[in-house]
């Protein structure tokens, strides 16, 4: 099943999330980070889910981590595998597990951050085995 | 304030149709709220209150959907949870009703996914991109599927739980299903079927997943003083609980259980009632996967427990030592709007009323519980439980 490549749509970026964005086009994944909590979390946002602190930045995340779950989509065509994949700096994310056979997917393994075009030729975000 | 024994339920009412091409949405509010009105014996204009939710009453605040029918209201609340918003609404109404702000409440759904031709359970659905998650998660494709996919996918891996045991909850609600001559899926289905049927969302089979359906139904909320002075048997709330789960940033996430957890407790606290008191259930069955959940979250069994206590016929009424969904439930029967926290409510009013079918009537029913969820159990979701008492 790997070779054909799912077609990401594009989701219009609202005030405030456009870094995000812009470093996903550039291969980069930011994750946001509450500098009271000294915590990550994800998806970054303008205020601090845990405490509300607005003293928040954005900061790339090394990109890897472990798979927590995943689905394989089997009437998508092509087939897709949605999976959240929790990052070596704690918060846990949904994506896509791409560029394998889905059916060698496990929880627990290692994955690696990879970008891939979107609609309109930006990258987004997905994981692919370490 | 407990709002325990401050409201009853004396009208519920379940739209007969699965199909409704040439039904209007309104129309289908319409004819369920005549339908709970008439069972209740009061007539249109006794209503001062009314309860919908805004995903299924398009409009503003449910304006449109009072006009269509012609209420007179003095109380209107519009609170979307999803599939759990008729049980989070029989809570709201008997705290309207305990603080006088309304005396006999309406409560509405209905829903025609299925003359629409929308694909719930298998195609992503776009929302508004104002929706702060939606950028982040739309195009990595999460339907409903899948996203209960990935918790049935944790739970088998934190808990061992197996395919098998999650096919229980199918061949159980299978069994209610033969009688009810409404339901979508009559037929008497074995684990075999299940797990032979086709995978749609790894580990979950087609067998694993609701039906798609339109129809609707509504019920009739109202105070002790009015509901002792009708005739039908008198259905009463003792206790009621909705929670939200979300991520917290990706901190919390934890797809192996539900806002159930949070929910049931409040509901039991406040019923004062324990597990064993429970007759009947009514537990949200979108996906077989859900009921697992839920009945661990709500203390029917030890965590991670589910797979097990759901085994061998245990959900079968007459059979098992937990009657559930006994009208056949979202799995077989009907899963209106693709909503099913309305049924949950009218078949536990049916059972305590002693009006469920004779072959699946629990005997004795004199408490019962109705649980649901809405939103998602793979990113955000309500929780709601309901405890009901027939006096």
């Amino acid at each position: 099943m790997a070779g054909e490549e799912r077609i990401y749509p594009v989701v219009p970026a609202t005030p405030g999330s456009e870094p995000y964005w812009e470093a996903a086009n550039a291969g980069k994944l930011l994750l946001g980070y509450c500098k009271p909590c000294k915590k990550s979390y994800y998806y970054p946002r303008g205020v601090c889910p845990m405490c509300l602190s607005t003293d928040v930045e954005m900061r790339e995340s090394k990109g890897t981590g472990t798979i927590y779950t995943y689905s394989v989509m089997r009437p998508a065509k092509p087939p897709y595998v949605i999976a959240y994949v929790t990052l070596d700096e704690g918060p846990s994310m949904m994506t896509n597990i791409v560029d394998c056979d889905p059916a060698s997917v496990k929880i627990g393994q290692k994955v690696k951050a990879v970008f891939k075009p979107r609609e309109d030729g930006t990258k987004i975000v997905c994981f692919a085995p370490a | 304030m407990s709002t325990k024994g401050k409201a009853y339920i004396v009208g519920a009412y379940e739209h007969p149709t699965r199909k409704a091409p040439d039904t209007s949405l309104a129309q289908l509010h319409a004819e369920v709220a005549k339908g709970a009105i008439e069972d209740a014996g009061l007539s249109k204009d006794d209503i001062d209150g009314y309860f919908c939710a805004a995903g299924d009453t398009p409009g503003l605040g449910g304006n449109s959907f009072a006009d269509y029918m012609g209420l007179r209201l003095k109380h209107i609340d519009t609170t979307d949870t999803g599939g759990s918003s008729y049980l989070v609404h029989v809570g709201h109404a008997a705290q309207a009703i305990a603080a006088g702000k309304c005396n006999i409440a309406l409560v509405t759904l209905a829903g025609r996914p299925r003359s629409e031709g929308v694909q719930t359970g298998t195609n992503p659905r776009m929302g508004n991109p104002s929706q702060p998650d939606l950028q982040f998660e739309f195009p990595y494709g999460p339907a409903t599927a899948n996203m209960y996919a990935m918790c049935a996918m944790r739970h088998m891996h934190q808990y061992g739980t197996t395919s098998e045991q999650l096919a229980w909850v199918k061949v159980a609600a299978s069994h209610h299903a033969q009688y009810n001559p409404h339901a979508m899926l009559p037929k008497v289905v074995t684990v075999e079927d299940v797990v032979n049927s086709p995978l749609v969302a790894d580990p979950l089979h087609r067998l694993d997943c609701c039906v798609i359906s339109d129809g609707g139904g509504a019920l009739i909320v109202t105070k002790p003083e009015i509901a002792k002075s009708l005739k039908r048997p008198l259905v009463k709330v003792i206790g009621t609980g909705e929670a939200v789960k979300h991520q917290m940033g990706g901190q919390d996430l934890d797809l192996t259980f539900s806002a159930g957890r949070w929910s049931g407790k409040r509901a039991f606290e406040e019923a004062g009632v324990k597990h064993k008191d429970i007759k009947y259930a009514s537990i949200y069955d979108s996906f077989t996967i859900t009921v697992v959940m839920q009945l661990e979250d709500l203390g029917f069994c030890e965590v991670g427990q589910g797979g097990k206590f759901v085994s061998d016929g245990n959900l079968i009424s007459g059979v098992g030592k937990l009657p559930f969904n006994t009208d056949g439930g979202g799995l077989c029967n009907n899963h209106p709007g693709n909503r099913g926290g309305m049924t949950k409510v009218i078949e536990a009013v049916r059972q305590l009323r002693g009006e469920a079918h004779p072959k699946v009537q629990v005997k004795n029913c004199d408490i019962a519980l109705a649980h649901g969820t809405g939103g998602s159990l793979g990113t955000r979701h309500v929780g709601a439980t309901v405890i009901m008492e027939r006096e």
